[in-house]
């Protein structure tokens, strides 16, 4: 009688539940990551508003320094890179692998941070903190961001690594490990935006 | 120790301050009495607070909105009731505490009142109408009730600890900097935003994944019930506009707290940056609140009408076009910024553009009625109030846009947003309760105090808000807490006393609330469809079952459940049933919002170990949730088949379908 609308057909199973909250998670990831985007999409547009609002303070001709920034930029395309081989790792079901490119990737990431953190404090004692113009506070803000999104990430390399050790490489594990790779390659395409918007146009 | 907070935050200064301070503290220590007397904490934390249930989160939601309703609600009385009498006076309020109101007033009903209330709808109503059985991520939703919950608190807590915002709703710069408003109430709008903002963000990639990814099979995007599609088109602008809000209001914050910037006047600050942020989620926004409402009216006119939904592609494509405009209008709002020419000039030829799919979508509704059997239902009757009010604020829209008549700032507008928000957006949330409660209960409402309240509503906004319009030509700014223009004081009582006729709305829907669960045995819906609905969220028990449907249906066109009465289907009983797998409940949420609210508190006050907690607090509430793979049980099937038998027994289902 009903079989023309309804039809009972078999319920999922706990392996396809499984796979369906996988299917989820990494679209509702690709989601956020668009709507991060907007976030930096406006600190962007907000920077290029305010880079001449110097207010008779310093500017970026005589706070950046392009050696130090490129070094800062190949850091963390090397960190791409090897996040790029614990994916190889993972796809072979190598656990030992996986957790030597993942303590590399965090090793270069951290290495970013802390230039970032040592350029920002330069700047800062030499009088040319977020406080002191509208550039500052829009280049800060713009740059902070990005390296506070990335100081997320290594906290979350860490927390996989153990992870991993403790699970193994389980579909879940892998999906997050997968996440984590969409979210780190994001902040290093952000990255080159900030480098050739902010960096390099005053420098050339 | 305690940052900035000192005794004297409490309000001391003030009778009125104090009065509506003991009100919020005698309210909650009321509420916490009578559960402790009920003996009802267990019953409430398992059953209610820590749920993952989308409907239970929904109605939480739903009661969450009406609440804030009642405290919007009071702040707007006793912003009439100053204006009737400040002619040539001070009236009963100083000027603090007037703008307190008027900012606490729009924050609150944006906020607190509308968000919670379309979200709630959504909640309940969705996963069912596509034939889901739950949410994609069932954890996050209850993360984004608590979160919306801490920001509505810390409105709330702000009458009794401190002052709230005087700079407005939207907070503009310079104002709402430091240099200007050093004490803390920018500072509670900012922290209560950010976390209803971040609330929405999250609750937006929820239902729009929920809706790409669980609908029943056979279920093409061109099949989905129209209030679905509401849904699906709000959801996609809270994702991209929130994020404009969360940057606005953190870089203002980030002037106050570290000195910067951004909006300050000199320095290299830039005010009209804010402006622009701001608009770019406000615009949005209107749409956010007003789209959920013509889903809602899409499915009353449809179901009471007893037809299909007259030319449902268009009305979907309309949908569409207006999400997509409301995108790109923003600068409207501000077009005296001086952005040049060829930016005033697409941005106004834009904005108009607007009108056309919602003609068209006022056009199908009307199309629809037309050779319809209408039944004058409480939701139809806020639909047709809708319809003929909504046509008012449309107009006065398009006297706005003419840019040499000079009524911006005036209570015109004030009069104009309202005609859009309070027909365009809560009568619709009000027709969607009344339509869906049913569905959440397994009783109706009471028609006659139903009947009452829309009377009341339509009446009261008619009186409060046509003298606005007047007095707007009439030269009388917005947010005036005392004029000398004896000319205006007629039109401001006639005001006030529309205002009191919306106090019994209010109350009439109370009443109606509690008459009918009185008498909910009178009003039962045994076979879980009242109305003779035609979507599949009728298709379910009244109140559903957890797992919603036994059975998933597949499904072949648009009104599928309109389509099973007509083939003589009766529920859907299969054959044999089997174990359903369900989100467990999880306190995570509870805590992750009480720790939000923590940590939002002592930034306000500048606590900054108190700010720690908070924040450790959040990250361990997070952590948990983050490596659970397996936060799920199994409804055996025997329990299913028990459940459903249940139902089953009850009287016949198709109760009298008209034909």
């Amino acid at each position: 009688m009903t079989d023309t609308v309804i039809t009972a057909g078999h319920d999922e199973t706990a392996a396809e539940a499984a796979e369906r909250a996988i299917d989820e998670k990494t679209y509702g990831f690709w989601i956020y990551l668009m709507s991060d985007a907007i976030i930096f999409a406006l600190l962007f547009a907000t920077f290029v508003v305010m880079s001449h609002n110097t207010a008779s303070g310093p500017d970026s001709h005589t706070l950046f320094r392009l050696p130090y920034t490129f070094a800062e930029t190949i850091l963390l395309l090397a960190s791409s890179t090897t996040l790029g081989c614990s994916n190889a790792a993972i796809a072979a079901g190598q656990r030992g692998r996986t957790l030597t490119w993942l303590g590399v990737t965090s090793l270069l990431g951290l290495g970013f941070v802390t230039m970032e953190i040592s350029e920002f404090y330069g700047m800062a004692v030499a009088g040319a903190g977020p406080s002191r113009n509208g550039f500052l506070s829009a280049f800060f803000t713009l740059v902070g961001t990005h390296g506070i999104h990335l100081s997320i990430g290594l906290i979350w390399i860490v927390l996989l690594g153990c992870e991993v050790t403790l699970r193994g490489l389980n579909p879940f594990v892998v999906s997050r490990l997968y996440r984590l790779g969409l979210f780190w390659h994001f902040l290093v395409i952000v990255w080159i935006g900030i480098f050739s918007v902010v960096y390099l146009p005053e420098i050339l | 120790m305690l940052g900035k907070l000192t005794i004297d935050a409490l309000p001391f200064y003030s009778g009125i301050a104090m009065g509506g301070a003991l009100i919020v503290v005698f309210a909650v220590l009321g509420v916490v009495a009578l559960v402790t007397w009920l003996g009802q904490w267990r019953y409430l934390w398992t059953e209610w607070l820590t749920s993952l249930d989308h409907k239970r989160i929904g109605v939480m939601y739903v009661t969450l909105a009406l609440l804030m309703l009642v405290r919007g609600f009071i702040d707007a009385l006793m912003m009439r009731t100053q204006q009737a009498v400040a002619l040539n006076s001070d009236g009963y309020l100083p000027p603090g505490h007037f703008d307190q109101i008027f900012t606490s007033h729009a924050t609150i009903m944006v906020f607190f009142v509308a968000i919670p209330f379309l979200v709630g709808l959504f909640n309940v109503v969705v996963p069912q109408q596509i034939g889901a059985r739950r949410l994609a991520f069932p954890f996050m939703n209850s993360a984004c009730l608590w979160l919306t919950a801490a920001g509505a608190a810390l409105v709330m807590i702000s009458l009794v600890i401190g002052k709230f915002s005087t700079a407005g709703w939207n907070a503009y710069p310079p104002y709402s900097e430091a240099q200007f408003n050093p004490d803390v109430g920018v500072d509670y709008w900012i922290w209560a935003v950010l976390l209803s903002a971040i609330g929405s963000m999250l609750t937006g990639i929820n239902f729009l994944v929920t809706i790409v990814k669980r609908r029943a099979p056979g279920m093409r995007l061109m099949m989905m019930p129209l209030f679905t599609w509401a849904t699906l088109c709000t959801n996609i602008l809270m994702v991209f506009a929130f994020p404009s809000l969360i940057v606005a209001a953190a870089l203002l914050g980030l002037d106050r707290y570290l000195g910067m910037h951004f909006f300050t006047d000199g320095d290299g600050g830039n005010v009209m940056n804010y402006v622009s942020l701001f608009w770019i989620w406000g615009h949005p926004d209107v749409y956010i609140l007003i789209l959920p409402a013509f889903g809602v009216y899409s499915e009353v006119v449809a179901t009471f009408s007893g037809r299909r939904i007259f030319g449902y592609e268009s009305l979907v494509y309309s949908t569409a076009a207006i999400t997509v405009l409301s995108l790109v209008v923003w600068l409207h709002h501000f077009l005296t910024m001086g952005a040049g020419s060829d930016v005033n000039a697409f941005f106004g030829r834009a904005a108009p553009l607007i009108a056309v799919p919602t003609a068209v979508t006022i056009f199908g509704w009307l199309f629809t009625m037309y050779r319809g059997r209408v039944q004058f239902t409480v939701p139809m009757l806020f639909t047709l109030g809708f319809i003929v009010t909504f046509v008012i604020g449309g107009m006065t829209g398009a006297l706005l846009a003419v840019v040499p008549v000079d009524i911006h700032d005036t209570t015109f507008l004030v009069a104009h947003f309202h005609n859009l928000l309070i027909p365009g957006a809560l009568f619709g949330y009000f027709a969607g309760y009344q339509y869906w409660f049913p569905k959440a209960f397994g009783f109706r409402l009471e028609e006659k105090w139903g009947r009452r309240a829309f009377w009341a509503w339509i009446v009261g906004f008619c009186l409060a808000f046509i003298p606005l319009y007047i007095l707007g030509f009439m030269g009388m700014p917005q947010r005036l807490n005392r004029y000398y223009d004896p000319g205006w004081q007629p039109y401001l009582i006639v005001a006030e006393c529309g205002a009191l006729f919306i106090l019994c709305g209010i109350i009439f829907l109370a009443v109606q609330l509690a008459a009918s669960i009185r008498n909910r045995a009178a009003l039962a819906v045994p076979t879980g469809d009242p109305w003779d609905g035609r979507t599949l969220e009728w298709a379910t028990a009244s109140p559903p079952a957890a797992y919603n449907f036994a059975v998933v249906p597949h499904v072949h066109g648009i009104d599928p459940w309109w389509a099973m009465k007509q083939a003589g289907a009766t529920a859907p009983r299969p054959a044999r049933f089997h174990d359903i797998i369900m989100p467990d409940n999880s306190s995570a949420g509870v805590v992750l919002g009480a720790m939000s609210f923590v940590f939002a508190f002592a930034m306000i006050w500048q606590i900054w170990w108190l700010a720690a907690v908070g924040a450790l607090g959040i990250f361990a509430a997070v952590l948990s949730q983050t490596f659970r793979d397996h936060a799920e049980h199994r409804i055996p099937a025997s329990e299913v088949e028990a459940i459903e038998s249940r139902r089953i027994l009850a009287p016949a289902l198709v109760s009298g379908a008209p034909t």
